[in-house]
Formats: C-alpha cells, structure tokens, sequence
C-alpha cells in the first residue's frame, strides 16, 4: 500500500507559526480564572446532596439510634455492611424501652460504593452519609469502620419524634 | 372414598372438597388464598380474628327441595346479606363462594385497621419481622398511616414466660393460638385473655407457667412477635436464613425439620410439616438440640498418633495398620452409632464385610458365628450385603434411651437404631453384643476397634480396655474419651452437615440434606468409609503383603456420591429393592 504524503507548502515547513499560533493559546489563559485547585490544601465545596462515608449517630440523650433490624445489611449492594445484634436492658431508664441494639456494627470502606440506600432503608434515621471523602489507610484493617469509630464519625443527630419513647 | 365430595364455586372456580372442609381449606385446593390469623389446620376452630370473612351464597331450593334455575340453566344462588367466617363454615354442595369482591376486600381492609390501632409498630426490633402475617396483611390490606389519634393501649411488653418463651402483649393480635396449642394439644391448659375489649391481654394463669417440652411450638403458631423465643430472639433476622428441610436427631421419631442456617452457622431448627410423622410440631429439647454443631471445640483435622494428617495419609495408614492385624490373626471389631446415616452404617458394615471375608485374611471368622434361627424377621431384612453371620459377633450399636411422651417424644433417644438394624450394624436387641466385645478386647483377641460416632466409654468399654488395643479409629464429630485414646480420628460431619437417611421407630426412612459445611478438613462420614472400604479392598491388602506405603494413595472412592451408596444399599437390601435416594422426596417413605 501507498501511503500519500500531504503535500507541505514553504510555510509549513518553516514550522514556526504552528509554534505562535500554540504560544497565543497558552498566553490567552493567563489572564483568566483559574480551574485548578490547590487539593488536599484546598478543600473541594461540595453539594448538598454529596454522598460521603456512612456513619452511626446518637440521640440527643446519647443513645445510639440503630437497634440493629440490619434492613442496611440486607439491602447494601456490596455488602459492605455486618451487623452484630446485641440485646439493651429495656427496664434501664437511659434506654428508653428499645431492647436491641448492635453489638458491633462494621461497614468495610474497601466494600461502600456510596449507594445511599443503608440511610434511605434505615427505619430509624441510625445511619447517615456524611460529607466525609478521601477515606485511606495503610491497611485493611484500618478500613473496617467499626461502631465506635462509626459513632465516633456520627455524632448527635437531634431527634424530633424520640418514638421509642412513646412505646 | 364412600363419602362423596362435595361440588362448590370457589370465585367462579368449580373445587371439589371433601365433606367437612372448611372454606380456607378448599379455597386453597382452587388456588385462592383466604387471609387469616387464628385459623390453623391443625388447632380447633375458634374463629375470633375475622380476617377471614368471605361471601357465602347458597343455591336456591324450589318447593321440590331442587336447586332454581336460572335462564342460562344454572343454579340461581342466593347470597347471605352479611360476611361469613371461611374458617368455621364447611362446604356444602352447590355453595358459591365470592373472596375478592368489594365487600370482603373493604372488611379486610377494618379488620386490619382495627388490629392495627394498639399494635406497636415495632418491627424493627421485633423477630418475627419478615414472616410475620400481620407485617404481610397489612401491606395488602393496611393503610399508610392511622386515623387512630388517641394514645395507644400499653400493655406488658417483655415478659420472660419461662425461661424458653417472651412474651410482648402489645405486639398480640389476640388470635388464640397459643392458648389453644396449649390447652388442646400440649395438654397445659396454662394460658388465657384477661381484661376485656382493647385492654384484653394474654397471660399465664397465676402461679402457673407453661412447662410442656412443647412450649417453643407457640413461637411458631403466633402469627405475630407477640411470642418469641429466647434462644433465637435477636440472634439473626430471619430473611437470612438459608432454610434447609433435614431431621431432629434427637429421638427416634424423626421429626420433619427446616434447618435456618446463615454463613455456616445454624441459628434455629422449626418444624416441617409432615402428617405421617410430626405434623407440624416438634418437642424443645429436639429443637434446641443444634449448638453442638457450632461448637469451636469440633473435630477439624483428622489425626494420626495425635498428629494432624492429610486425609489420605490417614486413610492409608488405617488401611495399612488393619491390614497388618488381620494378617496377624487379630481380630477387628465395630461399634457404629444409630446416629449415623444408614449409608454410613452400611459402608461401616460392607467394610468389615471385606475385613472379615478377605480371603487369606481370615479363615476361622466365618466359623465363629453361625446366623441364628431365632433371628426377628426384620433381621433378615436387614442385612444387606452381609453373608450371615460373618461378622455379626463384632459388630453392634450403643443403645441410648429415655422417658418418652405420649406426643413425639420416642424412648429411643437414637435416630437411626431402625437404620443400624437395617445395616447390620446393630445386634437384636441392639447393645446386646457390647459386653461380648468388651470381654474380647480385654482377653486380647480383638486387636482394633474402629468407633463410628460414639463415645464408647460410656458404653462399657472403657479406657483401660481401649488402651489394650493396637489400633483405634474414631469417626467422630466433637472429642471425647474415646478420641483421646484413639490412634486415628477422622473428623466427621454433623447431621445438618451431610446428607443421608434416617430410619424412624416406626420405620419410615427419611432424608437429611446439608445446610451448613462442616468445620475445616471435617467431612461426611460416609466419605471417609468409603475411601476406607477403597483402601482396604485394594490388592495389596488382599495379597497381605503391602509393598509400599504409596501404594496406599487412595485416588478413586468406591462411592463418588451419595446417591450411588444408597443405591448399592437398595440393591443389597430386598426392603430397599428399587428404591432410590431422590425417591424419598421430602416426607420420606415407610420401609
């Protein structure tokens, strides 16, 4: 097969103003606003509905909300999710007459996709996604988000309806 | 049948029902399901949840008592002006039945709404979420949200009945299930309703506490969490279990169960239904009967003077070691547990068939013992495969028995002894050669014992007499006595673990099926026997002369599978005569 050359004028060949013309591009930039952000100095702003890490959150009475039904273990995709039921005291004052509550609860951050569906199905409001990004460690391990370190990321969440109370 | 059936429309469906049946019944015969909660198949009749109320109509009778015709030439019928109840009305010929019209959908939706005015709502910690009827009803028939502004009725929640049974009295639809079990057929008469309209609650007679071994069977009839029990409560939700149809090991009955399994772990065992054996029910002590199988202290690695060993090598050198006492003129003896499969209980057999009949192995053994005259007919059923009387002096079962109920509840606290029988494995009246093999291990002319699945300490022979012998191989599950002084242990599997047959008391063989796997190098049974039986029926242990120790590498088991066990069993036993694993099916079938 022949392969045609395109045939090349003086000019071309000369190369020089394919190099001004690249040049006035760039040049054309420096005045302008600038994209590039300054990351991890500078944090991204994000949007309301960002899907960050999911989290466990407490009451304003500093109970832990989630009474382990696992709905957010059977739904998770990934089944990144692992529920441990536990038993609470009901007849206990602080505990309000809610009977279960997990033992342990580990979601593996190797595993969450950010779906949102373990706070959508949570009939509780026990599980949030934050804003929280950038989730690294140097192990394994350190990525099984235990439920401490759950509550821990959580925090209070203010409970209007307190319905366990009503029970 | 003499009785003859009795013709009705069921939704313009024409069923045919027996006389008697119910309208729930003989909607589910023409495919219609009838929502309920207090009805059960299997309980008297009380009729209090009204869920169930259906139109009725009745054909109309002319003066001649025939049915009116209408202009098409078919029955006119008459419907009654109010609902009816399907549970308590039976069929009658020529009935109409309407179950879906407005009327009937529009009393569900009351019905519902009236059950639902007290109930707490509290599904997310409740157990019985998931197989619940009123989480299921109320998504059919429920509404999204209650019109009921007034605070709820609060009752006692938490309630430990006994030690086996919670009870949560707001959760209760007050169907009377439980009551009725108790009164009618665990002959308690224990529980009942106090107060009355929406204060009405279930409770324990004062003083009194339900104390039947069938307690936990409430559990399952309450159609809400109002019941739960206290070994499942909380432990897992119950839309992850893997449900499993196997059998309760504990007595001889051979209870129909379904094995909740998740992730290798077993949580619960329920009863199945099955009416030539347990109905629907099953006892406590049979149904709590399941932590063995999770036990951390279970047999994983088979082990060979006490040290790990691939399965092969462990074979091998059993084969190897048996070999060695029969050419030495040693005697080899058995003791196969009747909780064993009967697969395993035949291969046990069909392997002391080979060790006992090898021909330059073992001359005198055939003359030893003669098949007796008195044997129970079932003893001639009931060696297959065996030439009579060649083993049967070394061979037998350890019986084990208790108080038995007038329920389910059999003596025989062996699941498997009909089975052992069956076999060959187990002497007429079984234990009855124990003694006669304990004399021969103490005068030193059995040499190896190999123990399938029993802890034979406590049986009479104990540990100074095991340590008489040149070789001991335990297939067992969990360590014990027998173990520790065992010369080869080949872990085994428990019976949700495997699968196999169980012959009942009566009888009937029924079938196991595997619902969790068995721990580490653990395996069935019967695997193990026949890797053995391959090992030990190779050439080189018929010539007596093991030439070398690769020349036991076990590559090819007799039996690849299951199946093909139970079909050298059925083509040995004229009882069995062709019948095929797979042909038991769910319900099992009478030998």
């Amino acid at each position: 097969m022949k392969v045609r050359r395109p045939k090349l004028t003086f000019l071309d060949r000369l190369y020089l103003p394919q190099i001004l013309a690249g040049m006035w591009l760039t040049l054309k930039h420096i005045p302008r606003k600038k994209f590039t952000r300054q990351y991890p100095e500078e944090k991204f702003k994000l949007l309301g509905k960002y899907r960050g890490a999911p989290v466990l959150v407490r009451n304003q009475d500093g109970q832990v909300k989630c009474v382990s039904c696992q709905l957010c273990e059977f739904v998770c995709p990934p089944k990144a999710i692992r529920l441990f039921p536990g038993k609470r005291d009901p007849h206990a004052p602080a505990e309000a007459k809610i009977e279960k509550e997990p033992e342990d609860f580990v979601i593996d951050m190797t595993r969450c996709i950010y779906c949102g569906q373990c706070e959508e199905v949570c009939p509780e409001q026990a599980i949030f996604l934050k804003k929280t990004f950038a989730i690294t460690g140097y192990k394994r391990a350190e990525l099984q988000f235990h439920k401490d370190r759950l509550l821990e990321l959580g925090g209070v969440h203010e409970d209007p309806i307190c319905k366990w109370k009503k029970k | 049948m003499s009785v003859e059936n009795v013709k009705l429309l069921m939704d313009g469906r024409e069923v045919l029902a027996a006389p008697g049946t119910n309208l729930i019944e003989a909607a589910r015969l023409a495919g219609v399901e009838i929502p309920h909660f207090c009805y059960h198949p299997r309980l008297p009749i009380a009729g209090n949840c009204r869920m169930c109320l259906v139109e009725v109509g009745l054909p109309q009778l002319g003066p001649d008592r025939k049915p009116v015709l209408d202009a098409d030439g078919r029955p006119r019928v008459n419907f009654g002006p109010k609902l009816t109840i399907a549970c308590n009305t039976p069929v009658s010929e020529g009935m109409a039945v309407l179950t879906r019209t407005p009327r009937v959908i529009k009393a569900r939706r009351g019905v519902m709404e009236f059950l639902l005015i007290n109930h707490p709502l509290d599904c997310p910690i409740c157990d019985q979420a998931g197989e619940c009827r009123l989480q299921e009803l109320a998504v059919d028939y429920g509404q999204g949200c209650s019109r009921f502004v007034e605070e709820k009725e609060h009752k006692p929640k938490h309630v430990a009945l006994n030690a086996k049974l919670m009870l949560d009295d707001e959760r209760c639809i007050l169907c009377s299930r439980c009551i009725r079990f108790m009164r009618d057929v665990a002959g308690q008469d224990c529980l009942g309703f106090v107060a009355r309209g929406s204060r009405s609650t279930l409770t324990c007679y004062p003083g009194q506490e339900p104390a039947t071994n069938y307690d936990l069977n409430i559990v399952d009839l309450c159609p809400v969490g109002a019941l739960t029990s206290t070994d499942f409560r909380f432990r897992q939700r119950v839309w992850f279990l893997k449900e499993t149809p196997s059998l309760c090991p504990h007595c001889a009955t051979g209870c129909n169960t379904l094995i909740g399994s998740r992730e290798d772990v077993v949580y619960r065992q329920t009863p199945r239904d099955n009416p030539a054996v347990n109905q629907c029910w099953m006892c406590d002590q049979g149904r709590l009967n399941y932590k063995f199988i999770n036990d951390p202290a279970r047999l994983a690695t088979p082990l060979v003077d006490g040290a790990p060993a691939e399965w092969p090598v462990a074979i091998a050198h059993v084969a190897q070691r048996l070999a060695a006492i029969r050419a030495a003129g040693g005697q080899v003896a058995g003791i196969g547990s009747a909780r064993a499969t009967t697969e395993e209980l035949f291969l046990f057999a069909k392997l002391f068939q080979v060790l006992t009949t090898s021909p330059q192995i073992d001359a005198d053994a055939e003359s030893e013992t003669r098949p007796t005259e008195t044997a129970a007919s079932l003893d001639a059923v009931c060696r297959p495969g065996l030439r009579p009387g060649a083993n049967a002096g070394l061979l037998d079962s350890v019986p084990r028995s208790g108080a038995a109920d007038k329920f389910l509840l059999d003596a025989d606290r062996n699941p498997n002894m009909r089975g052992a029988q069956l076999a060959g494995v187990a002497a007429h009246p079984p234990g009855s050669r124990l003694a006669e093999l304990a004399a021969g291990i103490a005068r030193g002319e059995i040499k190896a014992l190999l123990v399938l699945g029993e802890d034979v300490t406590a049986a009479g022979i104990g540990a100074e007499l095991l340590a008489k012998l040149e070789l001991l191989v335990v297939l067992d599950t969990l360590p014990g006595a027998t173990t520790a002084a065992a010369h080869v242990v080949l872990p085994g599997a428990s019976f949700a673990e495997k699968g196999g047959t169980f012959v009942n008391a009566k009888g009937r063989m029924q079938q196991l099926s595997p619902a969790v796997a068995a721990p580490g190098a653990a395996r069935p049974e019967w695997q193990s026997l026949s890797e053995l039986l391959a090992a030990v029926s190779s050439r080189a242990l018929r010539d007596g002369q093991p030439k070398a120790a690769n020349a036991w590498n076990v590559t090819t088991p007799v039996f690849p599978s299951l199946g093909k066990v139970f079909a050298a069993m059925a083509a040995e036993s004229p009882a069995l005569k062709g019948w095929t694993l797979d042909g038991l099916g769910s319900q099992g079938r009478d030998v």
